[in-house]
């Protein structure tokens, strides 16, 4: 129908566009609230108080924020593989099992140091084999990875529904969770950690996973970027008949992809249940897994975009509860429906705007670069 | 014991209806070539706009009118973007998913101020289990009496506008021209191209065809099951349906009977729901919930015969290449 798309500088593909995308998914979300009686402007005046104004404020976005840098670049690592790793909520809840069992287990016999990496690599094995099977079954038995993810995730939540309920329940509880976990098990918090150096920040559930989530981040650009396995699983992803007569072997680099995905998406586990509750419980995971779709999406599936996006999302939850009590006709599940225009304009209709910013760049940039020839 | 079998079979009926009207939905849009993980989306939409229209007008037939047109819209969006677009489309799907479980309490809260929920329908307003004819005069019959008068007799107009869908799918998938030409553009799109059919408005026909459908289930839900629109009342029911469509092979009367299976599943579950079986014990109803999903991923790795896709299907259509 239309020519070969034109090849757009770097900072259109990367800046102009994906930033285009967000700003419509945003107008259409002024859009509601302006149906329901509130004034966009002032929305956004109370998102950005109400998710930076303050120290405290600061704590909660990034604390939200580190949970989907996890889910992010889970998402973001399949996508190089050509794979679309639906499942990260189930993962993250099996992860957050792997930490729970870990910590319940060796709580009272482990010293912190020992037992919080041990947790961290629990979290990280639960998630990467929730992850493998769905892996395994499309690598080797022709079965569709979106479909099994997806049923993987309902499977995941029956599974702790049923754990939670018949094995972990404490004797003496009528709710569905854990007992609480020894101080061996947790991770501190920023402010303490802040508070051994004697510096005083506000108290908010951000602790060291932050720190964990940004070291992910460095490891994923290095393992993508500039490792053998990563170029692998590139090349895959661009273009698996290639990748085969290249010799690589696209069955290996599915489990793989997946593994790293499941494993990463597990560390959700890590900022919730070790850092946070302290305890095993149900629906911990929140949403993360699905956030992370869009935050891949917005990111460009870059760790840095993952992080950039990430705390444009922690800012909306953070922002999304204050907004939600300052305007009394706006519920936080404003915030999911943000999630989901995003997830419409950065992700299903990515291309939507690039022919006519072609057009009007191509317009732009002719006469200068003096490639149309000259009437006369 | 006769009791709990007669009413754990209507149960079955009533929890399958949302799923049959679902899975005929994805049927069509999937064997049309385009994935459609929104059907969970669509239907909860359908639900809020059914069960808003109710208690705004009174009307049912409006609510459910409204309910399709809601469901049709959504899927029009999907449309845009995996066909004209050619857009991902489970990214799609996604997108409509989320979008819909935040809209629909966001509108509800803005609305009605009850957290998301519509204000509770009285009888005439919502569909109402009817009562067939000569159902009570069958009722002291022995055996058939019960079966008609309390299992297949007492549900609403809708659950037997589902049961009744699923002979009008098969008709038309593979008795019209249009059905061919459906399941031809699900194959083999370049082909149907060249038989100077317009791939892009055959799938749209299909497309919003699964949209009719969903808008259906989901005015089943808010007004015949339900007296109201509760918060992410669909409850994952898309994704059984969508499990269901797979089970029966993208075909409507294996797909049907899958429903059944599941909402028998379902059915089961709320029953025995803390209760301890003679002999077994307690039974761990979270797994029973689970079977759906074990099934489906367990007839997709190819373990009980081969579930085949579409073959164009996620695939879009590029003319001239």
């Amino acid at each position: 129908m239309s020519a070969r798309p034109a090849q757009l500088p770097h900072w259109i593909e990367i800046g102009v566009l994906p930033i285009l995308n967000v700003l419509l998914a945003l107008i259409v979300a002024g859009l509601i609230l302006w149906t329901i009686g509130a004034n966009p402007f002032e929305a956004i005046v109370f998102l950005v108080k109400g998710a930076f104004g303050s120290g405290y404020a600061w704590g909660y976005t990034l604390y939200y924020a580190t949970s989907f840098i996890f889910t992010g670049l889970a998402v973001a690592v399949a996508f190089h593989a050509g794979l679309f790793n639906i499942g990260g909520e189930g993962q993250a809840v099996i992860g957050g099992l792997g930490a729970g069992v870990v910590a319940l287990a060796f709580d009272h016999i482990l010293p912190a140091p020992i037992l919080v990496p041990l947790a961290i690599l629990a979290s990280c094995v639960f998630g990467a084999a929730w992850a493998i099977v769905p892996a395994y079954l499309q690598a080797y038995r022709g079965s569709h990875i979106v479909i099994t993810t997806i049923m993987f995730n309902f499977l995941a939540a029956s599974l702790m529904v049923y754990l939670l309920v018949d094995v972990f329940r404490d004797a003496g509880q009528m709710s569905t969770q854990s007992r609480t976990f020894t101080e061996a098990a947790t991770l501190p918090e920023i402010a303490a950690v802040f508070g051994w150096f004697g510096i005083k920040i506000p108290s908010t559930p951000l602790n060291l996973s932050i720190v964990w989530a940004l070291i992910c981040c460095a490891l994923v650009t290095v393992f993508i970027w500039r490792s053998r396995l990563g170029y692998e699983i590139r090349a895959t992803g661009l273009s698996p008949r290639a990748a085969i007569y290249a010799g690589i072997k696209p069955a290996h680099v599915t489990l793989i992809a997946m593994a790293i995905s499941g494993a990463l998406a597990g560390c959700v586990g890590v900022n919730e249940i070790l850092g946070v509750q302290h305890r095993l419980l149900l629906e911990f995971v929140a949403g993360a897994g699905f956030t992370g779709i869009a935050v891949a999406l917005m990111g460009r599936n870059h760790p840095f975009g993952i992080i950039l996006a990430s705390i444009l999302f922690g800012a909306l939850y953070q922002g999304g509860a204050e907004l939600a009590f300052e305007i009394p006709t706006v519920t936080r599940e404003m915030i999911i429906t943000i999630q989901g225009l995003i997830i419409l304009f950065s992700g299903a209709l990515a291309y939507m705007n690039r022919p006519w910013v072609e057009r009007i760049y191509l317009w732009l940039a002719a006469p200068r670069a003096g490639e149309v020839p000259s009437h006369g | 014991m006769d009791d709990v079998v007669i009413s754990t079979l209507a149960a079955t009926l009533r929890m399958a209806t949302p799923l049959i009207f679902c899975a005929m939905a994805g049927l069509f849009s999937e064997r049309s070539g385009v994935i459609d993980i929104g059907l969970e989306g669509k239907m909860l939409a359908g639900a809020f706009a059914a069960a808003t229209v109710a208690a705004e007008t009174g009307s049912p037939m409006l609510a459910l009118f409204a309910a399709v047109i809601v469901a049709i819209l959504l899927s029009l969006v999907h449309g845009f973007a995996c066909i004209t677009h050619r857009g991902d489309q489970v990214v799609s799907g996604v997108a409509v998913n989320i979008t819909a479980a935040g809209l629909t309490v966001v509108l509800g809260h803005a609305w009605y101020g009850r957290g998301g929920n519509t204000p509770d329908l009285a009888p005439e307003k919502r569909f109402m289990p009817v009562s067939l004819p000569g159902a009570d005069a069958l009722r002291d019959v022995p055996i058939i009496g019960p079966i008609y008068a309390n299992i297949i007799s007492g549900h609403s107009i809708l659950t037997y506008a589902a049961v009744t869908l699923v002979p009008l799918v098969w008709f038309v998938l593979y008795r019209t021209r249009f059905g061919l030409r459906l399941r031809a553009v699900g194959e083999a799109p370049a082909v149907v191209d060249t038989a100077g059919i317009s791939v892009v408005r055959l799938r749209y026909s299909a497309v919003m065809l699964a949209g009719l459908l969903c808008g259906v289930a989901g005015a089943f839900l808010s007004i015949s099951q339900n007296a109201a629109f509760q918060k992410e009342m669909t409850a994952g029911r898309g994704f059984i349906a969508l499990a269901a469509m797979i089970f029966g092979k993208w075909r409507p009367w294996p797909a049907f009977f899958a429903c059944l299976l599941f909402g028998f599943l379902d059915a089961i579950a709320i029953r025995l729901q803390g209760v301890s079986v003679p002999g077994i014990g307690h039974v761990p109803v979270p797994l029973i919930q689970a079977l759906p999903y074990i099934f489906t991923v367990v007839l997709l790795a190819g373990f009980i015969g081969k579930a085949i896709a579409p073959k164009a299907i996620g695939l879009p259509y590029i003319k001239e290449r």
